[in-house]
């Protein structure tokens, strides 16, 4: 894996376009000219130092909200650290990784993710942690944001349907947050829950799952250092579609592990029931372990498809992280505990 | 005279439902060549191409083994023709969906190939009804049907058995939500049931009765 930490050769962030600018520059750009047409060439300005107001280019409704949000945060990284992963494999296109998306609050539809979930509000957000901890907490997204050290980290993502990408997340170690909150030694798992909201998630109406999206960690596995809370990707926050404003990442287990738009995070003592689980026992385990040895009862893991590439590539095992992480589960039968 | 006519305007009827089936079944293959072009077809091109012509294959299937039940339910023989068109489309993009996998996704890595036929049980399946097809679009020929008489219709029920083997290929490959694989499999349920013997027989008698209503009204109001 790749890690970056802030460091002090990057550009400054007052010398950064933020994103909302960047993006009513466009909108100007696409041909959004007219009455409004001086007012944007005003925001565009780079060299403006303090941070424009939302409200140029928001409706006045929701421009309090927004001022909520830290657009600075967007602005700490603007560029990847690198183009390709620790084996050398491209990091694949910003485009890609926010059209291509398994999310089924919204649709079943991979590619129409995106669209269906473009004005999800996720600010204000609140993440609350408890369960068997010492100190229970309810974090403000802004807080959780300025916390904790925004790295970067380019981890590959393997489906458990046999496609796989690179992305250059942001974000900082789930461990950060467990101990600030200090489980109590009988905290053995960690329960994550996604936000319910079938009026907004047209895809929590559907009746094939119990919603809401529920994942679980051995505290172990969550305390690996490898284990992301992941605030973003690409240098930006992240967007709906990609599980704003806040989602889990563990790089050597199926992506449907790394759960997106948490809400709660709770330590317990017995083992979670994930969604998956319970939608087909048979087919989903708690695991879930990249491992092409140990096949989908319904269909091979032994290769996969890099999205933007033809053919197919060997699945390694533990998604290529087996040096960091195989130690976790010495002893344990990884085709029964699947 | 009027006779002629009649004749005339079956003809026509007949040839314009053969060019619409010609355009039907092109039109997806057309599609998707254009949103390849337009660079459509998403983040993962070569899934969204073998989707897209297993979901063809599949319609034009369907629409194969309906042809003969829509006659005996609705009595409107003149799509018997379209029959063998329907199928032979279907084949060609049963292929064209093969060609895509063993092609675009494998790229003919024949190690990985013959792992996934083995392995995936719904690609097993979906490859034993490509095995099943292949017969019945080499036999579809006037020359055939005369050759083998009585078994081309033997033979060629095992269309029905490749139609299920299909719906079970799409059944087993989705994660969870069953709703579209279902509804094809209720279609082919419902067209299985109106092939069924008595069945068959039960709506004939239906219409037949339905018909001399028809008449009596007709000639009562003379």
């Amino acid at each position: 894996m790749l890690i970056k930490t802030k460091s002090g050769t990057e550009i400054p962030s007052s010398e950064i376009t933020p994103e909302h600018i960047y993006h009513s520059r466009r909108k100007f750009m696409v041909g959004a000219a007219g009455a409004a047409a001086s007012t944007l060439l005003a925001a565009c300005a780079p060299s403006s130092s303090s941070p424009i107001p939302e409200a140029t280019e928001q409706p006045a409704a929701t421009a309090a909200q927004a001022a909520t949000s830290a657009p600075a945060a967007t602005a700490k990284v603007v560029q990847i650290s690198a183009n390709e992963d620790e084996l050398g494999d491209a990091v694949n296109s910003f485009e890609d990784i926010t059209n291509y998306n398994n999310y089924y609050e919204f649709t079943t539809d991979k590619t129409g993710v995106a669209s269906l979930a473009k004005n999800y509000p996720t600010s204000p957000w609140q993440v609350v942690v408890d369960g068997l901890v010492k100190n229970k907490r309810i974090y403000d997204m802004d807080d959780l944001r300025s916390r904790f050290d925004q790295e970067e980290r380019i981890y590959r993502l393997r489906c458990v349907e046999a496609w796989s990408m690179v992305i250059p997340w942001m974000g900082f170690p789930l461990s950060k947050i467990l101990n600030e909150v200090e489980p109590l030694p009988e905290a053995k798992y960690v329960r994550f829950e996604t936000v319910y909201d079938p009026e907004q998630m047209p895809g929590q109406k559907s009746r094939w799952f119990n919603w809401p999206y529920v994942e679980g960690l051995r505290l172990d596995e969550a305390m690996h250092d490898l284990t992301l809370m992941s605030t973003g990707l690409y240098g930006r926050d992240l967007l709906p579609q990609n599980g704003a404003p806040l989602r889990l990442v563990v790089p050597w287990k199926y992506g449907f592990k790394s759960i997106k738009s948490i809400v709660k995070i709770e330590l317990v003592d017995k083992m979670p029931t994930s969604l998956w689980m319970t939608s087909a026992p048979n087919e989903y385990g708690f695991y879930a372990n990249v491992n092409p040895n140990v096949d989908h009862p319904r269909w091979s893991q032994g290769t996969e498809r890099r999205i933007g590439e033809l053919g197919r590539r060997k699945t390694l095992m533990f998604n290529g992280y087996e040096e960091q992480v195989a130690s976790l589960y010495s002893g344990l039968d990884l085709k029964s505990n699947y | 005279m009027k006779h002629v006519d009649e004749k005339k305007r079956r003809q026509l009827v007949g040839r314009l439902l053969k060019i619409a089936t010609h355009l039907g079944a092109i039109l997806p293959l057309a599609l998707l060549f254009w949103d390849y072009q337009q660079s459509n077809l998403g983040a993962d091109p070569v899934r969204e191409i073998t989707l897209r012509l297993g979901k063809s294959t599949l319609i034009l299937l369907m629409l194969t083994l309906a042809v003969t039940p829509v006659q005996i339910v609705l009595g409107i023989k003149q799509i018997g023709p379209l029959r063998r068109l329907l199928g032979l489309y279907s084949f060609l993009h049963l292929c064209l969906h093969l060609l895509s996998f063993v092609w675009l996704d494998y790229l003919f890595e024949w190690s990985f190939i013959v792992d996934a036929i083995i392995d995936q049980k719904y690609v097993l399946v979906g490859f034993t009804a490509f095995l099943l097809m292949l017969p019945l679009a080499l036999t579809s020929t006037n020359w055939s049907m005369r050759r083998l008489g009585k078994k081309w219709k033997q033979l060629h029920r095992l269309s029905y058995v490749a139609g299920i083997l299909a719906v079970v290929h799409f059944l087993w490959l989705v994660k969870n939500v069953y709703t579209e694989p279902l509804i094809y499999g209720a279609i082919l349920l419902l067209l299985l049931l109106v092939r069924n013997r008595r069945v068959k027989q039960r709506i004939l008698g239906w219409r037949r009765k339905a018909k001399r209503a028809k008449v009596g009204v007709t000639t009562s109001a003379h």
